[in-house]
């Protein structure tokens, strides 16, 4: 792989130094719809989540309570190990983990879908409209795009079509589809835009003198990607990151869909305490998964300074 | 200030006069159209029924498609947001104890006394009908209006007036499998190892499981829709046992999953619903509802009132209930493979050939066509199941909210994640 020869980009301008401090409250009411909304739309019903999980419920009614029920259920049998693990743990290793192989997935191919974009693609007008093409599967409706893997990669698909056909293997494989794979590859091709788009943003702003310099001092194309763009594009990989990880955390339309229902999620879990009127427990659930998508971006932004970086 | 205080005069006195011409006419209709809406699954919601009844009642329906789930929850939580409840018996255990469906006045029902006795007292051509489960019969009456529980036996008080039922099994895919299929057993049978489904809707699910557990006779139950903890336990052990062995291609939550399943031939053997059937085979696919020695897993649906109703709403709502039972939607519904609540009248708005088929289970004499006008079937063919009498006769257990639902919810979950 090697380095574009296009024309150096110019160096971003040194920002501004900020204005002298002043009290003033125009900032601040300026800010003010946005916290309005935030606090309506999202802390509210965030502190409400909270609150209806300490409550009691009936089939048929919540019961205002503080009451550890749903949170003790949620982890019923946890502390024994003998019988295997309990179920909020195996449902929640079997999200970390699909969530791990679509981060892994999308991390790598929006990388280098990005780098192909920044630093082969000479013309800016070849640029953007390639990084039009990309956004193009999004002109369809999420569910479609998922949908419409279902007849390619069936028992009698079209991938299993050509396989047997080209006499590659002998039945039509079942692992295909209603399986892991399936779902990870589903989620690739729904989420991969969101880390192309960051990480292409932290490219483009790579100096490409550093590049020239960087190869000027000896190193293989390899150790360029590595020890000069990686570090820098590490903003947009990070966010990137936090869209993939939480869209996938919390799904349970495409898991349950590319996966025959037969996988386990949180989100399913959660949608079907909604669905039996269980919403204390629902809530409960949430709070948890809430508590662990925290800290995994918690950890990622320790790693990376996404504001400093910014 | 001045202007607004005459404008606010002129409104008074208009809306007084309104008021006083409302007295003075106090026919229904006279106020303009009406309109009812109307939540219930996408069903019964037709088109069709919708443009019959502005015709005939002047009455407009304002169809709310949602999922069963979300019918209860709707019930439950938001009693306001409609004049009128599509909601199946089975969901009665949790909507009635929260007192926003009131009890219909049977006096006010021409046609009660004409309703099928499968729902006034579980019985059909005087036989007993298999009530495991929660039977209409058990939650189809109240002891009084705003009774919060169950009345034991026939009262004043309707829960639900009846609309359509069905009794369902598994549909089979007969070019795939080759061989006569007669029992629940088989659809844990290993032969169809990767190639079965069940519905992940718990409530369901785990009564499709105990009539296989029942059939390949690992446990008789007292009641398959109120098991205990061990019961639930057991049928669930077995259904993670089949799931860890890959028995299960996927499980369904739709019907146009269920459809797209057996139409693609990812399944042989699925529980279904009749009307899956129906699309399967209008794709050319053979497709077989295939009647089981052990029996139906029936289920049931009515309309309700919440008790948000009153005035001319309610007086409408009575309207297009008695409308409804009085024949044409009832046609309308059997010829869909459904059955009717009131009989008498449905027959009526058939054709002779139309009722010998779907009622009687006799081999069609003309093609017969969907409401639409879709042909469904060619002359010459007989319903799966036969008869209404054979099939709602072979009923073995309703759909059901158990005592232990909600450990039963649990329980499914952990089915999920094995």
């Amino acid at each position: 792989m090697s380095v574009s020869e296009g024309p150096a980009v110019a160096p971003a301008p040194i920002l501004a130094a900020a204005p002298p401090a002043r009290r003033s409250w125009a900032p601040m009411l300026q800010a003010a719809p946005l916290w309005a909304v935030l606090l309506l739309f999202f802390v509210f019903p965030l502190l409400a989540t909270g609150v209806v999980s300490l409550w009691n419920y009936t089939e048929y009614s919540l019961v205002p309570d503080v009451t550890q029920r749903n949170y003790v259920e949620m982890f019923e049998g946890c502390s024994d190990l003998s019988g295997g693990l309990c179920t909020t743990f195996r449902t929640y290793i079997s999200t970390l983990r699909l969530c791990g192989m679509v981060w892994a997935c999308t991390l790598v191919l929006g990388f280098a879908v990005s780098y192909f974009l920044c630093f082969h693609v000479r013309s800016d007008g070849m640029r953007m409209a390639l990084f039009l093409v990309c956004t193009a599967p999004f002109l369809t409706s999420n569910v479609i795009r998922m949908i419409s893997w279902i007849p390619l990669l069936g028992r009698e698909g079209v991938v299993n079509g050509v396989l047997v056909g080209a006499g590659i293997v002998d039945k039509p494989q079942d692992w295909l589809l209603f399986s892991e794979f399936s779902v990870v590859l589903a989620f690739v091709h729904l989420y991969t835009l969101f880390v192309v788009v960051p990480v292409f943003n932290s490219m483009m702003r790579i100096d490409h003198r550093l590049l020239e310099a960087a190869r000027d001092a000896g190193a293989t194309g390899w150790q360029t990607v590595w020890h000069v763009v990686v570090p820098l594009a590490k903003p947009g990989l990070v966010i990137g990151s936090i869209f993939v990880i939480v869209l996938v955390m919390g799904d349970f339309v495409t898991i349950g869909v590319m996966g025959g229902q037969q996988i386990a999620s949180v989100g399913k879990v959660i949608q079907v305490q909604m669905s039996y009127l269980q919403f204390p427990a629902a809530a409960a659930q949430a709070m948890v998964l809430l508590a662990l998508v925290l800290l995994v971006i918690a950890v990622m932004t320790k790693l990376v300074d996404i504001r400093r970086e910014l | 200030m001045n202007g607004k205080g005459f404008t606010r005069r002129a409104a008074l006195q208009a809306a007084g006069g309104m008021a006083a011409a409302g007295l003075a006419a106090p026919a229904v209709h006279a106020q303009g159209a009406v309109v009812l809406r109307y939540v219930g699954t996408a069903v019964n919601q037709h088109q069709g029924i919708k443009e019959k009844v502005k015709e005939d009642l002047g009455i407009t329906l304002e169809y709310v498609p949602v999922t069963s789930d979300d019918v209860v929850r709707r019930a439950v939580t938001q009693p306001n947001s409609f004049d009128i409840l599509d909601s199946e018996y089975w969901m009665l255990k949790k909507i009635i104890p929260s007192g926003n469906l009131v009890g219909m006045d049977a006096k006010r029902i021409k046609l009660v006394n004409e309703i099928t006795t499968v729902f006034t007292k579980g019985e059909i051509a005087g036989k007993k009908i298999g009530g495991q489960g929660t039977a209409p019969w058990k939650v189809g009456y109240l002891p009084g209006r705003e009774a919060k529980s169950f009345a034991n036996g026939q009262t004043e008080w309707l829960t639900l007036i009846p609309t359509v039922y069905n009794a369902d099994t598994l549909g089979i895919r007969p070019d795939r499998i080759g061989r006569p299929i007669d029992s629940w057993a088989e659809l844990l049978n290993p032969q169809f190892k990767g190639r079965a489904s069940i519905l992940n809707i718990p409530s369901i699910g785990i009564m499709d499981a105990a009539m296989v557990v029942e059939a390949t006779g690992q446990h008789k139950y007292a009641d398959k829709g109120n098991m205990t903890r061990a019961e639930i336990d057991l049928t669930m052990r077995v259904l993670t046992e089949a799931k860890r062995a890959g028995q299960f291609r996927a499980f369904w939550k739709d019907f146009n999953e269920s459809v797209n399943l057996m139409a693609s031939g990812e399944v042989v053997i699925q529980s279904m619903w009749s009307p899956a059937v129906t699309a399967v085979r209008s794709k050319g696919v053979p497709c077989i509802y295939q009647p089981l020695k052990e029996g139906y897993r029936a289920w049931a649906g009515g309309f309700g009132l919440p008790k948000t109703l009153t005035g001319r709403k309610l007086d409408a709502t009575y309207d297009f209930i008695n409308w409804f039972l009085s024949g044409w939607a009832g046609a309308f519904l059997n010829r869909q493979g459904y059955y009717a609540a009131v009989l008498s009248t449905a027959q009526k708005a058939m054709q002779p050939f139309e009722w010998d088929y779907w009622m009687l289970g006799k081999p069609a004499a003309q093609d017969i066509k969907a409401p639409d006008g879709t042909l469904l079937e060619k002359a010459g063919a007989v319903r799966d199941g036969g008869s209404y009498e054979q099939r709602m006769g072979g009923i073995a257990c309703w759909n059901a909210v158990m005592d232990e639902n909600d450990y039963m919810v649990r329980k499914w979950n952990e089915f999920i994640a094995a």
